[in-house]
Order: C-alpha cells, then structure tokens, then sequence
C-alpha cells in the first residue's frame, strides 16, 4: 500500500528559545499501519527530535498523552488519524501553564485531586481477610474507578478555566464521589463537608464538556449530581 | 554543570506497583523517603495490566499456596529458585487482603469476596485442573491496583519527584550503594540524592524488541544503571512472548480472555491448543500457547491474507459477561484491530511481554553478588530477578512479585536503615562525573548517530535473532550485529539542545539503558545451549534423552551477564524451599 501525507498544524513553544509560541505547519507522510495520532506524532518526532510532547503507554490507560486535537481535548493514542480533519490542529491542554509545545504544567489538576483525599478512609480494624462486599455495591464504582486523571475533562471545563484554584473539576469530583460510593469508606460526611463551598462544587453548571470529551466514557457530571443530590438530602 | 544534593533515609526509583508497595512500607514506617519516577505515578507500566492478580485466596474453589508454588516451579521449568517461590506464593493471600483493604475495586463474588478467575498454569492439586486463583478488577486490574497504590502513598504523604529522570547509580569504593543521580525534566538540572538505602524497582525493558506490548517507557533504566555500576545480570536470555497480542499494533489482550472461556483458532477454524496441550488446552504455560501460534503460523495454517496470525474467538460468550468481565478487552479490540469481540474474533501474535531476568536479588529483595548482599541497593518487579519467574513467567505472577517483594524490600530496608549510623557515607566525585559526562557527550555532540534509527536497528535485530523461536546462526549473528550497534549508541546525536523538557535527551540516555539489556540478552542466549521455558533452540530438540531440549545435567543454572568484557558466569538454582520438600525435576507437560 502507498503512503499518504497528511498536513498538521501544531502549537510549538521552546521557553529556552522561542520569545513567543507559534503555530508550525508540518506536512508528514505516514505509513498504511499508522492509524492513531501518535503514530504520527512518532514520524514527526522522528523527523524533527525537539517536538515535545508526552506519551508511554500508547493504549489509553496511562493518561499521558492528552491534548487539544482540532479544537477537542482526547488522546492521541485513541485518536484515529482518518477522523479527522485537516490540518490536523494540535494544540495543549486549553487553561494550564504550558512547559513546552504540547507538555503542559498539570500542578493545578493534581493538587485538585488530592483535595478531595483520594483514598478509602476506614478506620475500623481491619478484619484478617477482605472486607466484604456484595457485587450490587462492587457495581456503584464503575464509571468512577476507571479514570485515568488524563485531565481531558477539567481542561475542558470552563469552570475550570476560570477557578482553577478554587473548583475541584469534574476529574476531582469524580474521584471525590468514588470513594463516597465506596462501601469501605466512613467518610462520607467529611467528603460532603470539604466540598460544601461555594466554588469546590457548586461551580458545576452542568456545561457537560466533561462527558464529551472523556476518553473513558465516563460521566463526572452524573457523579457531581450525585454528590449535590447528597448534599441537599443531608441538609433537609 | 552545578548539581544539587539532597538527602534521605531512602531513594526509591520507579513508581510503578513494586516501587509504590515499597514506599507504603518505607512512608509509613516514618523514614524520610523519596520516590523518583520519570512518569507521573499513575502512569506506571503496571497501570496496562489487565488479568489478574494470583493469590491462593480459595474463594470460589479449594485452593492451596502449595499448588501455587508448585505451578510456578513448574512454569519456572524449574529454573526459579525455591525458596523465593515458596515465600511469594505463601504471602499472596496477605498481600492481596491488604491491597483490598487500601481500597482496591476487587469484582466480588455473590458472598461479596473477591473474584477470582482461571489463568494460564494455574491448576489446583499439584497440576490437575484450572482453578480459579486469578483475583480481578474486571480486565483492568493493574489500573486498579496502581490506583490503589498512589492513593495509599497519598495518605502516607510519600514524597515523589514526577518526572525526574534516574541517570546513574552511586556506588562508594567498597561498593556499598551511596544513592542514584537523577534529572528534572522540566529544568535540565541534575540532583545527588543521596540516601542509606536505594531501591531499583524501574521495571521492565520490553522496547529492546520491534513488536511489544510494552509502554514507550519500558526502558530498562535500573537494569542499564545497575549494568553500568557492575552489577551483573541474571537469566537475560529468558523473555515472554505473550500470546496474545493485536496483530500489527501489539497491544496486550489479557490471557484472563482465554480464563472466561476465550479459544485460539488457526485459519481452519481449528481449536489447535488441544493437540499441544490435550490437559490445560488454551490455559497452557504463555511459552508453549506461544509457541504453539507460532508454529501453526510456520505450517501454513495462519489467518488472514498474511497468513501471520491466528484468532482469539470469544463470539460463543454472552455479550453480557464480555461486557461485565472484560469491557477494556472489547474497546482495545475496536480501538486497535477493528473488530468488535462479541460478533468476530480478535487477530493476534505473540508479542513481546516480560523480562525474566533482571538485576539479582534474595527475596528479601537485597540485591546479591557474589554470594552477598550489596549494602544498601535493593531491587523489586520487573527489573529484578528473585528469581521466582525463571524461565517462564505465569500469568498474574508479575502483580504478585510487584506487591510481595516491593514490600519484602520495604522491609528490609526498614531494617538495614535502623542499623546504620546516622551520618552518610561522601559520594566519590568521580562517580558523579561519570555520570555527568554522559549528559555533556549529548550536549556538546555534533552530528552522531540518529536515536530513532539506532533504536529501531537495535530492536528489529532483536526481533529478527532472538525471538520465539531461536536458531544457532541467527543468535550468533545477533550478538556480532548488537555489538556493533552498541558503538552507534555510544556516539548518538541529538539536535534539540533545549534544557526544558528535552525528551530528545531522555530518549538517547533510555537508549543507553536499552543497549545494555539487549546485549545482555542476546549474549547469554547465544550461551545456553539448552531449551527451557521460554528460550527455545533449534540446536536443543526434543529427544528422549533430553525432553523438550532441557539439559539439566549441564544448564540447570543461573546465569550472570557482566558488562565488563560482556563475561558470563554462573550460579546454581535454588532448589530448597524455605519450609517444604523440594518440587522435584519433572518433565513439563500442560
């Protein structure tokens, strides 16, 4: 089979020597096994060994190579470059810092996740086996357990944008609400307290990027419903 | 160039399962600990796991961790050493329990226990039949459990260093370990973290071949420090080819897909398994399934226009179980092979998977020389060799190693930190400069060897001489080609000179690393002249005298690769339990 060109336009930026960043227009040509958009990203960086960007597990598990993509955040690991339209536009994760070309600074999202203290808080003993439980209860954790923390959601939130500091983001909303799912866990009226604020939670206004862009397919509106639901049924 | 010091009771470096269940251990127990990982934690090789993780939890079947240590000498083909496999498969239960208890999302039984499935090797009553030892989180048990792990390390408030790359080990005069040089990515600039005791749990280096399953970041960067630092390195020759992956893109499907009840099919639709393995069938050990597709393939009986590969069938299963039991599965095989599981089967070739070998260590996961103990360097998971995997790994076995020796480890270290005295050793300058002048080779470099080029002719040399099968020639030819690789390697170039970020460095110095564990593969492969596990010699057939071409008169070793002059040794296999009788010399049928 021939090969095909395929043309991109990406957001390039060297602090160590552009003064400002800039879009490059790059034409690259593929081979027919080249399906995803990190298979090319791989040529380009072949061609040109400064493109920078960041990836490993090249299966959408690890998270690591999310970015804007034609105006969309997903991975490129999943992205079938055929789906897309051309130029193919990448940019970085919209409302971060930017480090370099498509790496971005991820302080903000993490420190948002551990906010909400993501981990199983149980302080009764521990019995000498597994702690049970039934496989209806096991069930409330999927859609939640799943992410990634790629922060394709949070970045693309405008909520986020604005209050980065100040609302936890529906990647940390999610995992808040997957540990107050979680049987095992005794915390949940702690949970609800450090998020009972003005802006921690209640800056959801249901705009739904959330879900659009989730390569995982879950739904961190629905968990932020849930955990409004919660609130109020503790407050009547 | 300026490097900072910093100091700790312990260093870490990896952050995947085996380095985080140490840094629980070490975190919680108050020492001062740092953990250095080029990833952010989550984003560790473990999280790719799919299957399972082994424990002989019994709670669905009678199970016995004297089963499973049979199984595992047995996948060993008797080349793990003993009392590491008695000692791993006795903590399994307790390791498992308590990853439950940081909050893993186990699938439970209707009594609300954990689920547990069948897995390739795994039988109950000293190798009759599958049982079902396997404890799931759907097919993304890896993902759960490195999950689980970070979220435990954040409560014991670890300290990480994200993206900071490991350049080279520290070692005093007297050999003692002294601590790792690391890079932070973001800056360019280097660190001395000097520590009492350092552990290596950095994982695997499945990108020395073209075809893996493996993250890009499977570089073998403890097993190239460790090498560089002259440590020897143990049974490189044995590799897992993993039977199971998408053709053409490599990505793993979990053999837990065989454990639902998943069939291997050639071209005529044939279950050809039963006639390898008539017992376990598609449950046999990952080498004999491996070998088995490939030699359908050879004889013709391969699929699709190619010929290259056969098909994993799962149509026969309730759409509903898929969904439940492997819902990852289905979204990779439409993602990377196109094809929906439930209505037409998943093309697939073994693909490279797993490191037997590794840096040489105790279970306690000391690191041993020489017949002793390198005072203060330790080693867990994949970039070890305990050796509990020998030469060949079972499934789910690789968890397991991660959470028994990344917290025999802990323990250990735990120990030794306690009984030294609080002042740290100097760090000899020369050391650092060692390591330093390999950042200021790739800074100053003009011209040199391509990365990407060099890389790609290193890994398709490996595919090409040292793959499933292996051939006397193509081995010795393999070893000539590496070496001279390897003088391509020591003069590559690079054009991005940035200090921020500069993955164009991070690739050369990874490549410096991969070097070393393919010349140590190909190399003491080219040695063993005998057929076991997972290396197989057209010069070792199977004949009466020698069943399946093992040699244990002559080759029931270890081996030892040294850097230094590319030299060989070798030790004998621990065939003494810790406890129970010894599990006899057999030959390995499925």
């Amino acid at each position: 089979m021939a090969t095909r060109t395929v043309q991109f336009k990406i957001y390039r930026y060297d602090p160590d020597k552009d003064a400002a960043p800039y879009m490059q227009d790059l034409t690259v040509e593929l081979d027919p096994s080249d399906r995803k958009l990190l298979d090319a990203l791989v040529r380009i960086k072949a061609m040109d060994d400064s493109m920078s960007y960041r990836r490993s597990c090249r299966e959408g598990v690890c998270g690591s190579d999310a970015m804007n993509i034609n105006g969309k955040n997903g991975l490129a690991c999943l992205t079938d470059i055929d789906s897309l339209a051309q130029p193919i536009t990448l940019r970085p994760l919209p409302g971060l810092p930017v480090i370099r070309d498509l790496i971005v600074d991820m302080t903000q999202f993490f420190k948002q996740y551990h906010s909400i203290k993501p981990y199983v808080v149980n302080n009764s003993p521990a019995p000498e086996k597994e702690r049970l439980q039934t496989p209806d209860e096991r069930e409330e954790l999927n859609g939640l357990y799943e992410c990634i923390l790629c922060a394709c959601c949070s970045t693309s939130c405008p909520s986020f944008w604005w209050n980065p500091d100040k609302f936890v983001g529906p990647a940390g909303l999610l995992a808040a609400y997957r540990f107050i799912a979680d049987t095992r866990d005794e915390a949940t009226n702690e949970r609800l307290d450090n998020l009972e604020d003005p802006y921690r939670l209640f800056r959801c206004h249901t705009i739904m990027n959330c879900v659009d862009v989730c390569p995982k397919h879950l739904n961190p509106t629905k968990a932020i419903g849930k955990i409004k639901e919660l609130m109020l049924s503790r407050t009547v | 160039m300026k490097v900072a010091k910093r100091t700790f009771d312990a260093v870490i470096v990896g952050a995947g399962g085996a380095g985080m269940r140490a840094a629980v251990q070490l975190a919680e127990s108050g020492l001062k600990t740092a953990v250095i990982s080029k990833v952010f934690p989550t984003r560790s090789h473990t999280v790719a796991a799919q299957g399972g993780v082994s424990a002989s939890l019994g709670n669905s079947e009678p199970d016995h961790w004297h089963w499973h240590m049979y199984d595992t000498v047995k996948g060993s083909d008797w080349l793990g050493d003993q009392d590491a496999i008695e000692f791993m498969c006795r903590a399994a239960p307790q390791v498992v329990v308590e990853l439950e208890h940081y909050g893993m999302p186990f699938d439970r039984t209707d009594e609300g226990k954990i689920y547990q499935r069948p897995f390739g090797g795994h039988m109950s009553n000293f190798g009759e039949k599958p049982v079902r030892r396997a404890c799931a989180a759907a097919d993304r048990t890896g993902h759960a459990m490195l999950h689980a792990l970070y979220q435990r390390n954040v409560r014991a408030n670890t300290q990480f260093f994200v993206e900071w790359l490991a350049l080279d080990l520290l070692r005093a005069a007297d050999g003692r370990v002294l601590g790792v040089i690391a890079m932070e990515m973001e800056t360019g600039e280097v660190t001395v973290f000097q520590a009492k005791a350092t552990l290596f749990a950095t994982g695997g280096a499945g990108r020395i071949y073209y075809s893996s399953t493996n993250a890009f970041i499977n570089t073998g960067d403890g097993v190239g420090m460790a090498a560089r630092a002259g440590i020897p390195l143990e049974d490189m020759e044995f590799w897992q080819f993993h039977p199971t992956g998408v053709a053409g893109a490599g990505v793993l499907i979990t053999e837990g897909v065989r454990g639902e009840g998943g069939i291997l099919r050639n071209a005529g639709g044939e279950r050809f398994m039963e006639r390898y393995a008539p017992n376990a069938k598609d449950l046999a050990s990952r080498d004999v399934v491996s070998r088995a597709m490939v030699t359908e393939i050879n004889e013709g009986r391969g699929c699709g226009t190619g010929k290259d590969h056969v098909l994993l069938d799962i149509t026969h299963l309730d759409a509903d179980v898929i969904n439940k039991r492997l819902p990852g599965i289905r979204e990779i095989s439409i993602q990377f092979a196109g094809v929906d599981p439930i209505k037409a089967p998943i093309p697939v070739v073994p693909t490279c998977h797993y490191q037997m070998g590794g840096i040489p260590t105790n279970y306690r996961g000391e690191v041993v020389v020489g017949g002793e103990a390198v005072a203060g360097f330790y080693a867990a998971g994949e970039c070890a060799c305990a050796s509990v995997h020998g030469a060949n790994r079972l499934g789910t076995n690789s968890l397991l190693d991660l959470l028994v020796f990344g917290k025999s480890s802990g323990e250990s270290m735990i120990e030794y930190i306690k009984a030294q005295p609080a002042a740290l050793q100097d760090i000899p300058q020369s050391e650092i400069d060692k390591s330093l002048a390999r950042i200021d080779r790739l800074d100053n470099q003009k011209g040199g060897a391509d990365v990407h080029e060099t890389r790609l002719a290193m890994q398709r040399t490996m595919q090409n001489h040292a793959g499933v099968f292996r051939f006397k020639d193509m081995l010795a030819q393999g070893v000539d080609k590496i070496l001279e690789i390897e003088k391509q390697v020591q003069q590559t170039g690079i054009k991005d000179k940035s200090k921020v970020w500069n993955t164009a460095r991070t690739e050369a110095l990874e490549l410096e690393n991969l070097i070393e564990v393919a010349k140590a593969t190909i190399i003491s492969a080219n040695a063993r002249t005998e057929s076991r596990g997972a290396h197989v010699r057209d010069d070792a057939p199977d004949t009466p005298e020698h069943p399946n071409g093992r040699d244990d008169a002559n080759w029931l070793k270890h081996t030892l690769w040294y850097r230094d002059g590319n030299r060989l040794e070798y030790k004998p296999v621990n065939l003494k339990p810790l406890s129970v009788e010894t599990i006899a010399l057999k030959t390995r049928a499925y």
